[in-house]
């Protein structure tokens, strides 16, 4: 290639870059500016600035609008799914990766199998399964347990993330040596001594994976928690979605902004301080929901 | 050595809890699906009149159904191709070219990925908004100074192909930083050879790169097929519910509304069985066709 052409073909490679790059920072960042807008600033130009800074929406959208509420209603069932799923998923993955047991292959099969399965498909018959749940409990004592409860929509974000977590932890159980563990029964460690103090720690490289993908799509979540959760109480990205079914009706554009606002500033926060892990850890997990 | 009963204990308290969370929350209500779909089943009584294949055939007669069926395909089809060319272009520029602020592309790139899908909806609502939406003021630059606001949303002929852009912008960079990935195990000796006999980047992309991240790009291709069905519920829930007059109805939103708001179950579940046996056949028959000789280097 001569001088020229070989000009060219870097300009149009940067060219190609930026666009992407501008498509993605003016939305994402017009967001962050129309969330301090009045709302009169809505009607002309879109592209103009905020006039000043319009705190008033985000008071409007933690109060009125109640993303306060949901905003902890959505930190707790993510902390409490995280939770659940770890408790189960770590062991359970490091004995199906170490030993052999009378159904030790249907386990493996049957959580390969799940992962196939996604909560698209079986939202609908777990909610049906809960409603006749709360219909007998009616019966029985007189009021409903399992829907608009936020410990069971964690329970159910737990456990449809234990196929996926439970492979991923697996094939890096697999990958350490058994000499670790022959020595800490040798040096008399117990079964449950030995997992806990030698093998989970070591595997702190792919808990982290596990931990970071799971909120991410726990956080994000809709479909599950929207089904489940009938009632007043509501994850964020429903009471986003109410949000925005509001503003259609009576335009209240700043409020919505600003609830968009609160629900993408965690994430990109998080983002930011992990991207090199989560972009790596890409590469061990490669499957996404 | 220890004792036979404290290892089965431990081995017993470790799985179990999983296995049977695992039965409960998917295996049973995967099953239900199957069952269900033989049922006709409506509302909160518990009528349930079996009904066998009948529901299927109420399916095959169903328009709304073909059309949400044309719209799943064709998304299917536009989302693969043009995030797969964009994601490999972008791929290969980040890993072969020397470019000055890589990592911040890479950065910038991956963000629409992890942001919830409710997000990106109202993010595209406000682009795609006929009065106040930032693409139709671009475009009035370019058109007549009374035209008619263009309704991305609200059209019958335009909505899937906005729905196609949303959902492209959403995945180039999962898949870009997917691609990087199996494009770094590629050995720089084969560029280094290739440069040496004056073959051009576009012919090295096509004949070395491309061959020996196939079996990656393979892969991929399922999973275009998996999640573009799952996502193109999860988008046009948020962003449209099957507006205008169903002209944006894809296969689960249409089982969803029929199965949750709608309350017919079984004509749901029906839905159900038959998208997730087409998703697997599809890639079953995608995975077929693409497939070669796995390059060793």
């Amino acid at each position: 290639m001569d001088k020229t052409s070989r000009r060219l073909y870097k300009l149009f490679i940067y060219v190609a870059l930026l666009a992407l790059a501008v498509s993605i920072i003016v939305p994402v960042g017009w967001v962050f500016l129309a969330s301090i807008k009045e709302n009169s600033e809505f009607y002309g130009n879109p592209w103009a600035m905020p006039k000043g800074v319009y705190i008033q929406n985000f008071i409007d959208a933690f109060a009125e609008a109640r993303m306060g509420d949901y905003f902890m209603n959505s930190v707790i069932v993510t902390a409490l799914a995280l939770l659940l799923l770890l408790v189960l998923a770590l062991p359970a993955a490091y004995v199906l990766a170490r030993y052999r047991f009378p159904g030790s292959k249907l386990c493996n099969i049957m959580f390969m199998g799940g992962l196939f399965i996604n909560v698209n498909y079986i939202v609908v018959p777990i909610f049906l399964m809960f409603v006749d749940g709360d219909r007998w409990l009616n019966q029985v004592i007189g009021k409903g347990f399992f829907l608009n409860n936020l410990f069971i929509v964690a329970l159910v974000y737990a456990s449809t993330a234990l196929p996926f977590t439970i492979y991923l932890l697996s094939g890096f159980f697999i990958t350490i040596p058994k000499d670790y563990e022959e020595a800490a029964f040798v040096d008399g460690c117990g079964y449950w001594r030995t997992m806990i103090q030698v093998m989970m720690p070591m595997a702190r490289p792919s808990i982290i994976t596990v931990i970071l993908f799971n909120f991410l799509s726990f956080w994000n979540e809709y479909i599950i928690s929207m089904t489940l959760l009938t009632g007043e109480e509501q994850t964020l990205p429903v009471g986003l979605m109410r949000l925005m079914q509001a503003q259609q009706a009576a335009a209240n554009y700043g409020r919505l902004y600003a609830g968009l606002v609160i629900v993408m500033l965690p994430v990109l926060i998080l983002y930011i301080c992990v991207q090199k892990k989560l972009t790596e850890g890409m590469s061990l997990g490669g499957l996404k929901g | 050595m220890k004792s036979k009963r404290g290892k089965n204990g431990f081995i017993a308290v470790c799985i179990l809890p999983s296995v049977i969370l695992f039965i409960i929350f998917m295996l049973i209500p995967t099953v239900n699906v199957f069952k269900m779909s033989m049922y006709k089943w409506g509302g909160f009584s518990n009528n349930k009149t079996f009904v066998g294949m009948n529901n299927f055939k109420i399916l095959f007669q169903d328009d709304k159904f073909y059309r949400s069926f044309q719209n799943s395909i064709l998304l299917i089809v536009l989302v693969t191709i043009v995030t797969m060319a964009f994601a490999l272009i972008f791929a290969a520029i980040l890993s072969r070219e020397k470019i000055k602020g890589q990592n911040f592309f890479r950065i910038i790139f991956y963000i629409p990925n992890i942001l919830s899908v409710v997000v990106i909806s109202a993010i595209f609502s406000a682009i795609y908004d006929p009065n106040q939406g930032l693409l139709n003021s671009i475009l009035s630059v370019f058109r007549a100074k009374d035209a008619a606001p263009i309704l991305w949303l609200g059209n019958q002929r335009l909505v899937v192909y906005s729905l196609v852009i949303a959902m492209v912008w959403q995945a180039i960079g999962y898949y870009m930083v997917m691609y990087m990935a199996s494009m770094a195990g590629v050995p720089e000796s084969l560029y280094e050879s290739a440069n040496l006999e004056g073959a051009g980047k576009i012919y090295q992309f096509f004949h070395i790169t491309l061959p020996l991240i196939w079996t990656n790009v393979r892969t991929t291709l399922t999973f275009f097929i998996i999640s573009t069905i799952n996502l193109s519920f999860l988008f046009v829930q948020a962003m449209t519910s099957g507006k205008p007059d169903g002209a944006s109805e894809v296969f689960l939103s249409y089982m969803y509304g029929q199965a949750y708001t709608n309350s017919s179950y079984g004509y749901g579940m029906a839905i159900g069985v038959v998208v997730f046996l087409f998703s697997f056949g599809l890639a079953g028959l995608v995975n077929l066709v693409t497939k070669r000789e796995p390059l060793e280097f």
